[in-house]
């Protein structure tokens, strides 16, 4: 039997088979291989994805100070408080530790602790003292996280300008949205390496991303001026019971704003509270029976810039444009002559003056002084509207300032082919047509400073968290509107409107202010709400400072000249002593 | 070539052998003058892969089996035990004559069909992962052990074909003898089919390549392969077709959408293959180091199982796999020796029946890893965790070995 052979049929085939197990063995690790090497950089991506968990940590927002340094917005340190589930060693303690300490009712608590998952949120915002006192009780499991919440020491002051930022640290409003990038910073990160169920693994390190604060912004702004300003609109508003009082004061050289106050203001600390008329708070029952968009609309009503967001009709303080285009067209000097009847007809139309029995003759100033309807009429007919709706472009009065707040409004005009000499006559003296007050001002700034345009700004330079890198905002305006002359002859009227004409109520003696009142009829025309303005500057000879006053809807009295001159007048006589003083 | 003689010598000597094979009914060791060859190599092979699979099981499981509470050692001790039994059963089964394991046949066969009946129809299968493959013979005692009745199936499939054919081969390409083995083959694979789709693929496979070992047929095979061919083609183009002809089920279309793409459900049916594919790609060329990855902090579930082989890529890299990879070639090059020159066709038919065992499962787990096909469940022999698994395995090598102690050598 030795030797005997295996019968063996097809001793082929076990090598077929073989040969095709090698093959696909061979093909298995090709694959391997592949996913090994080639798909490597993915994989170990996405692997390191799951197998971390992630902690951002809140860069710090950059801050916001006035032109002295005095802060607007800063940051205050506040905790966020969660629950890892799986670290937890002594449920009981932590829902009765945590329920008490942060108010919060023991079954929301116990609901987030017992909840399986990698990590839960017990409540944001915390103050700093709580968050402390938390982390005394070195519970396992319960984690508390410093964060930033924007705060701002002065409470309403430049509400409108400054805007606020939401839970997450994000501009919502004015600047905080405008220069939002700025303020942010890069947030950073802890990674920590983490098993399937979530558990950190001690002997593991973490690694850490440091968070980048943002710049901090410091602005034209001047929190005494503003306050100021800010004062003196709430007792105009108090006193006329006005729908509102705006108060913009800025430099008509640069376009520097110095203050922007637009009464009602709103605390930027609690931006979200609704109050009624009276100043009293809407009660919970109240708010729950208004639609979500009732009361979203009564938010944005409060939170309104209405200098910026908002157009009026400017009435008599566009006579200055109109004046602008006039003496630099050449169809009138301060010298002519005209004749007021207390009315001028036009077309088919009987256009009235404000002074029923008429200015009788006067000259170009002394119709200037008396803001006389039939003057400025007749000067917009002399121009023709053509001509007319060219300055009006030329002044930069269809464009939008470009001022760095969000959600500025575009002029509404007529345009050129629907002008008649109806819609003319009424331009001339600033009717049918709206405009922002801030638009309006920084065009009358551009005719008195020597006629260059300006760009009204906020900001000023930045400069990062380090201190180190300090950024310039640049706002050059390229514009020659005016010749200089012309603008220095539109001064010296001014000047005589405010010294002897119908702005005397901002006389001040001992300074050379110049300025144009205004009253004009709301539409519908004669329903009795009036909007009062006034415009001024100083000194004549060489602005340095440039206010628009403006009350919507006065009661009682509501002449421009009444009711906003004095107003003017008494930001006008202080701020040049203080801006000497400070700068 | 120092082969043996007159290999193709048929008719008489086959006559001869089948004497022999039938012929003896008792338990007797080989005697001295068989004992030429003895597989040495083929031996160490099997305690190289044993041991480094005890170590790997131990990096897998170690973790999550302390988290679990059960101790860090719970996994790599009965792994351990098993194995130990496993290697005592193998070397006392290579000493004996293979011939007499023919005693064995009927009854393992037997044994196979009831334990699988239990296991599919009566409360003593076990549900664990939600699949019913495992067997308690005390049900309700939950703590007892469970075993996974389908290896035992294998080995008795082996027998049983090794017989028959021996039995059979100048009659094999027959359409009787076809059926007949058609016949057997049937209720095993159909059982294990029940509740456990790849496994009755390799019971299934195991029979149709020992078939295709002895057979002469080949349009037969030609024909098989076009099939399986087409059908692959359509699984992975137009899986959609099979569920309307009712061939699959929605769940096993949703697994091959998943295989095609396993981030469609990335926290569910793809999850698996997903953490698989993560582990795989973190290891680089030599990986993270023995006992540093982190997929097998219980990202990976099973990971001391049937996903064992991507904690090898990730903590060994290229390197470590393709080392283990090589293991399993140089042991089914083993195989081939020892099936080339076995003494007899019995002999030569019980190494293929393990060669393409061994060999389906592992190209099967190790395509499942690297995601080359849909995700089912079949463990790496030898290196994945499984008590029974690898016990049999190792009686499995104790009949090669024994096989191989049978080569004569011409001098």
């Amino acid at each position: 039997m030795k030797g005997e052979a295996s019968v063996f049929p097809v001793r082929l085939r076990i090598l077929i088979l073989a040969g095709a197990g090698f093959l696909l063995l061979a093909g298995v690790t090709g694959r391997m291989i592949w996913l090994m090497v080639w798909q490597s950089a993915y994989y170990e991506e996405e692997a390191a994805d799951v197998q971390q968990r992630e902690r951002a940590i809140k860069a710090a927002r950059g801050e916001i100070y006035d032109r002295n340094g005095t802060l607007l917005a800063g940051n205050r340190t506040v905790c966020t408080v969660s629950v890892v589930h799986n670290q937890i060693t002594n449920p009981e303690q932590v829902i009765s530790s945590l329920s008490d300490i942060l108010e919060l009712d023991r079954d929301t608590v116990r609901k987030k602790v017992e909840k399986y998952s990698s990590r839960e949120i017990v409540a944001t915002n915390v103050d700093k003292e709580k968050g402390d006192e938390i982390r005394a009780l070195h519970m396992a499991g319960v984690k508390v996280d410093e964060d930033y919440k924007r705060y701002y020491p002065l409470g309403s002051l430049a509400s409108k300008v400054l805007g606020f930022t939401g839970g997450d640290n994000q501009g919502i409003l004015g600047l905080e949205v405008q220069y939002d990038r700025l303020l942010q910073g890069t947030g950073g990160v802890i990674l920590t390496p983490t098993d399937a169920a979530g558990t950190e693994l001690v002997q593991e390190a973490e690694k850490r991303i440091d968070p980048v604060a943002g710049s901090n912004l410091y602005l034209t702004l001047d929190a005494d001026l503003q306050s100021f300003a800010q004062q003196t609109a709430e007792s105009l508003y108090e006193e006329k019971s006005a729908l509102h009082v705006s108060i913009i004061v800025m430099n008509p050289k640069d376009g520097e704003i110095y203050a922007m106050a637009d009464v009602p203001e709103y605390d930027l600390n609690d931006p979200f509270t609704l109050y009624h008329e009276d100043g009293s708070p809407y009660s919970d029952g109240e708010l729950s029976s208004m639609t979500e968009k009732e009361r979203s609309d009564l938010r944005n009503g409060m939170w309104r810039n209405f200098c910026i967001n908002d157009t009026y009709e400017p009435g008599s303080t566009f006579k200055i444009i109109t004046m602008a285009a006039g003496l630099s067209e050449g169809v009138v000097t301060p010298e002519s002559a005209f004749f007021c009847p207390g009315y001028k007809i036009v077309e088919d139309r009987r256009i009235r003056c404000h002074k029923r029995g008429g200015h009788g003759s006067e000259t170009f100033v002394q119709g200037a002084m008396n803001s006389c309807n039939p003057v400025f009429m007749e000067v917009g007919l002399r121009i023709g509207p053509s001509v007319f709706m060219k300055y009006i472009e030329q002044f930069r009065i269809l464009e939008k300032t470009g001022v760095d707040l969000p959600g500025e409004a575009s002029t509404i005009m007529h345009s050129l082919e629907n002008i008649g000499e109806v819609e003319l006559a009424t331009m001339s003296f600033g009717q049918s047509f709206q405009l922002t007050p801030l638009r309006h001002l920084t065009t009358i700034c551009s005719l008195i400073n020597g006629g260059n345009t300006i760009i009204p700004h906020f900001a000023a330079y930045s400069e990062d968290a380090a201190g180190e890198k300090v950024t310039c905002f640049t706002w050059e305006s390229d514009g020659q509107v005016l010749k200089p002359d012309v603008s220095e002859t539109v001064r010296t009227i001014l000047e005589a409107v405010v010294a002897e004409g119908s702005g005397n109520k901002a006389y001040i003696e001992g300074y050379r202010i110049g300025g144009k009142t205004a009253t004009s009829e709301k539409l519908p025309r004669g329903n009795g709400k009036y909007i009062s303005s006034f415009v001024g500057f100083v000194p004549a000879d060489d602005p340095q400072a440039a206010v628009l006053v403006l009350v919507n809807e006065p009661r009682g009295v509501y002449y421009g000249g009444t009711v906003c001159a004095p107003a003017a007048a008494e930001i006008l006589g202080n701020i040049l002593p203080f801006l000497e003083e400070r700068y | 070539m120092q082969t043996i003689a007159s290999r193709n010598e048929t008719g008489k000597g086959n006559e001869k052998v089948r004497e022999k094979v039938i012929g003896r009914k008792h338990f007797r060791i080989v005697p001295d003058e068989y004992g030429q060859h003895y597989d040495h190599k083929l031996l160490i092979t099997i305690f190289v892969l044993c041991c480094f699979g005890l170590v790997m099981v131990y990096s897998s499981s170690a973790y999550v089996a302390s988290v679990s509470g059960k101790g860090e050692y719970y996994f790599l001790i009965r792994e351990a035990v098993f194995m130990a039994i496993g290697i005592a059963v193998m070397l006392l089964i290579s000493k004996l004559d293979y011939h007499w394991f023919v005693k064995f046949t009927a009854p393992l066969y037997l044994l196979s069909v009831a334990l699988m009946v239990l296991t599919d129809f009566t409360p003593f299968g076990v549900e664990i992962n939600g699949q019913k493959r495992w067997l308690n013979l005390f049900p309700g005692v939950k703590s007892l052990p469970t075993y996974q009745p389908t290896e035992i199936v294998k080995i008795a499939l082996i027998l049983t074909f090794a017989y028959m054919i021996n039995r059979c081969i100048k009659n094999i390409d027959r359409l009787p003898v076809m059926f007949t083995m058609i016949l057997m083959l049937a209720p095993l694979a159909g059982l294990v089919v029940i509740n456990n789709l790849s496994s009755g693929i390799i019971i299934a496979g195991i029979g149709c390549f020992m078939y295709f070992i002895a057979s002469r047929r080949k349009k037969l095979y030609l024909v098989l392969l076009v099939l399986v061919s087409a059908a692959v083609v359509v699984i992975y183009l137009k899986p959609t077709v099979l569920v309307s002809l009712h061939l699959v089920e929605d769940y096993q279309l949703t697994r091959i959408q998943v295989w095609k793409d396993p981030s469609v459900d990335p926290l569910d049916k793809g999850f698996q293959v997903l953490q698989g594919l993560y582990a795989i790609g973190s290891g680089g060329l030599f990986g993270k180091g023995l006992g540093s990855s982190v997929q097998k902090l219980g990202f990976i579930p099973e990971s001391h199982n049937d996903m064992i082989f991507s904690i090898i890529c990730e903590e060994l890299g290229i390197f470590g796999a393709v080392c283990v990879i090589v293991l399993f070639a140089y042991m089914i090059y083993r195989f081939v020796y020892i099936i080339l020159r076995a003494p007899d066709l019995y002999g030569a038919m019980i190494v293929s029946g393990v060669l393409i065992h061994i060999a389906l499962q592992v190209i099967l787990n190790i395509a499942v890893v690297t995601n080359t096909i849909p995700n089912t469940g079949v463990t790496l022999p030898f290196i994945s965790y499984g008590g029974t698994s690898v016990a049999i395995l190792l009686a499995e090598m104790g009949m090669v070995l024994s096989v191989s102690n049978q080569i004569i050598y011409e001098k």
